[in-house]
């Protein structure tokens, strides 16, 4: 089952969990099952409004930026890896 | 013993406030923590004859910056460097007041000094024992220097593939050197989850909002060099946009502490084509910036996630200003323009500025009285490969060989 690593920020959510294996096909529905699992989770991710991934929020699969592919849609496969990333600055 | 005049965090997105600590995003929404101030506590202090009478650094401006009295600043003169007019290049452009921030004089080259001093200043006070840093090779070089000078451990990350005098300049402080095998926005990508088992300070991610105020420096100085006056037009550099919003911040503050009269300049952002995450979302009239992966010359700017792009669109549009972008030859073409014009010699980044104002420029984008000045970030030697030709010398440049003769002289060199 794919695997959903958690960051810092959302940990007291997950009850400080760093890292959970999900049932799930694709990106959104691993998202719903996160936010049944700890409920809040969806509203940090998404934005109310459009329903996409927040503006802040980056999401990978292994090692892509989901938004150079399908976005929510994304697939996950048995041995993928999904990491949730506060985007930063640079230099 | 003075007032406190930094209070806190805040998000820039939602307005969650957060205690003074290493932390860089908000936990509701992500969104980018920046430093709040007690204005009347700054507004009490900070005025003209207080900065004049400041050192001839950037932290003449300490009174706007989030490192407090008690605390030892970790200095290496960053900052005051030279605003000159540029005539001969504004001629070439049509523009009569051209001016050029020349923050190729920094201590290590590059504006990252103004960023890394206060973060280092900050991190230092604040018990950490180590600096840390994601970096297209400007920081890192910054991030090891601060750090031998405060006496502190410095971990140092960067694309293995970086320009090799920017591995050396920077290795010699003494830093750990991590080479790692990806662009920067998947170093920055490791780096945001080492921060979460490292006690480390990350300049650019756990330490950012302290960070970032340092680039406020590079405003402040401009207008105070051009005589306490607001140019019309700023001309900057975009790689994370983390510092062109903070220009908008640093001019807003002159405002509203009365220092300066007159309203904000127009803020002008450039880009290099082979990474315009930023110009791509101006062009397509949307504050939503794609990701692109960077292939460009121009590396210290090359962010192909840049965090705070959305804020650069918003702010280039609410100001006046434009954001455009020039093609590697065009970077190449305004390196040597400006050099041969100004007797200044910037990287890839100060060739992106200048490509984008001469680009600009040309278009008629001014009427030619205007006050415009352009930030040159970092140091031509930094990036010293890409002007040279296959002789040695910058392309066009005449090159004889001689022998040690007046004859050969004679022969050979025509005048």
């Amino acid at each position: 089952m794919p695997l959903v690593r958690i960051p810092g920020p959302l940990r007291s959510l997950s009850g400080g969990e760093s890292a959970v294996t999900l049932d799930a096909g694709d990106l959104k529905s691993a998202i719903d099952q996160l936010e049944s699992r700890f409920p809040g989770f969806r509203e940090r991710l998404l934005d109310p409004q459009s329903g996409d991934l927040r503006q802040f929020v980056n999401v990978y699969l292994n090692d892509e930026d989901v938004r150079f592919g399908d976005g929510l849609a994304t697939k996950l496969e048995e041995k993928d890896e999904v990491s949730i990333i506060p985007a930063v600055a640079g230099g | 013993m003075s007032e406190k005049r930094v209070i806190g965090l805040r998000c820039r997105e939602c307005g969650s406030e957060y205690p003074l600590q290493a932390t860089h995003v908000c936990e509701m929404c992500f969104g980018p923590l920046d430093v709040v101030y007690d204005r009347d506590v700054v507004r009490s202090r900070v005025s003209r004859e207080s900065i004049a009478a400041g050192p001839p650094n950037m932290w003449r401006y300490r009174d706007l910056l989030p490192v407090e009295d008690d605390v030892p600043v970790v200095s290496l003169g960053e900052g005051f460097t030279p605003l000159v007019r540029a005539e001969r290049l504004g001629a070439e452009l049509g523009l009569k007041n051209l001016w050029l921030k020349n923050d190729t004089m920094n201590p290590t080259n590059s504006f990252k000094d103004r960023v890394v001093s206060v973060a280092v200043s900050w991190a230092r006070s604040h018990g950490f024992e180590t600096i840390a840093c994601a970096s297209t090779g400007n920081l890192a070089n910054s991030v090891a220097a601060y750090s031998a000078r405060a006496g502190l451990e410095a971990f140092v990350f960067i694309p293995a593939d970086l320009e090799p005098q920017k591995v050396i300049t920077t290795s010699v402080f003494g830093p750990n050197v991590v080479a790692v095998r990806g662009n920067y926005d998947q170093v920055n990508r490791l780096c945001s989850q080492l921060v979460e088992t490292y006690p480390w300070a990350f300049c650019n991610i756990n330490v950012r909002p302290f960070y970032a105020e340092g680039s406020k420096t590079l405003t402040y100085e401009t207008v105070e060099q051009l005589g306490w006056r607001m140019p019309d037009e700023i001309v900057i550099p975009i790689a994370s946009g983390c510092q062109f919003v903070k220009h908008r911040r640093a001019a807003g503050e002159l405002l509203d502490y009365g220092l300066v009269d007159g309203r904000l300049p127009a803020l002008t952002g450039a880009q290099a084509l082979g990474c315009s995450p930023v110009y791509n979302a101006w062009q397509a009239g949307t504050e939503t910036v794609m990701p692109v992966k960077p292939n460009t010359i121009a590396k210290s700017i090359a962010i192909g996630s840049p965090s705070d792009g959305s804020y650069v669109v918003r702010i280039a549009r609410e100001t006046g200003g434009t954001i455009d972008a020039v093609t590697e030859q065009e970077i190449v073409d305004a390196i040597r323009l400006l050099a041969r014009t100004e007797g200044i010699f910037t990287e890839t980044a100060g060739g992106v500025t200048v490509g984008v104002l001469a680009k600009l420029a040309r278009a008629g984008r001014w009427k030619g009285d205007e006050v415009v000045v352009a930030y040159l970030t970092g140091h031509g030697l930094k990036t010293a490969d890409v002007v040279a030709g296959a002789d040695g010398v910058s392309e066009g440049t005449r090159r004889f060989e001689i022998e040690p003769s007046m004859k050969s002289f004679r022969e050979v060199v025509t005048i």
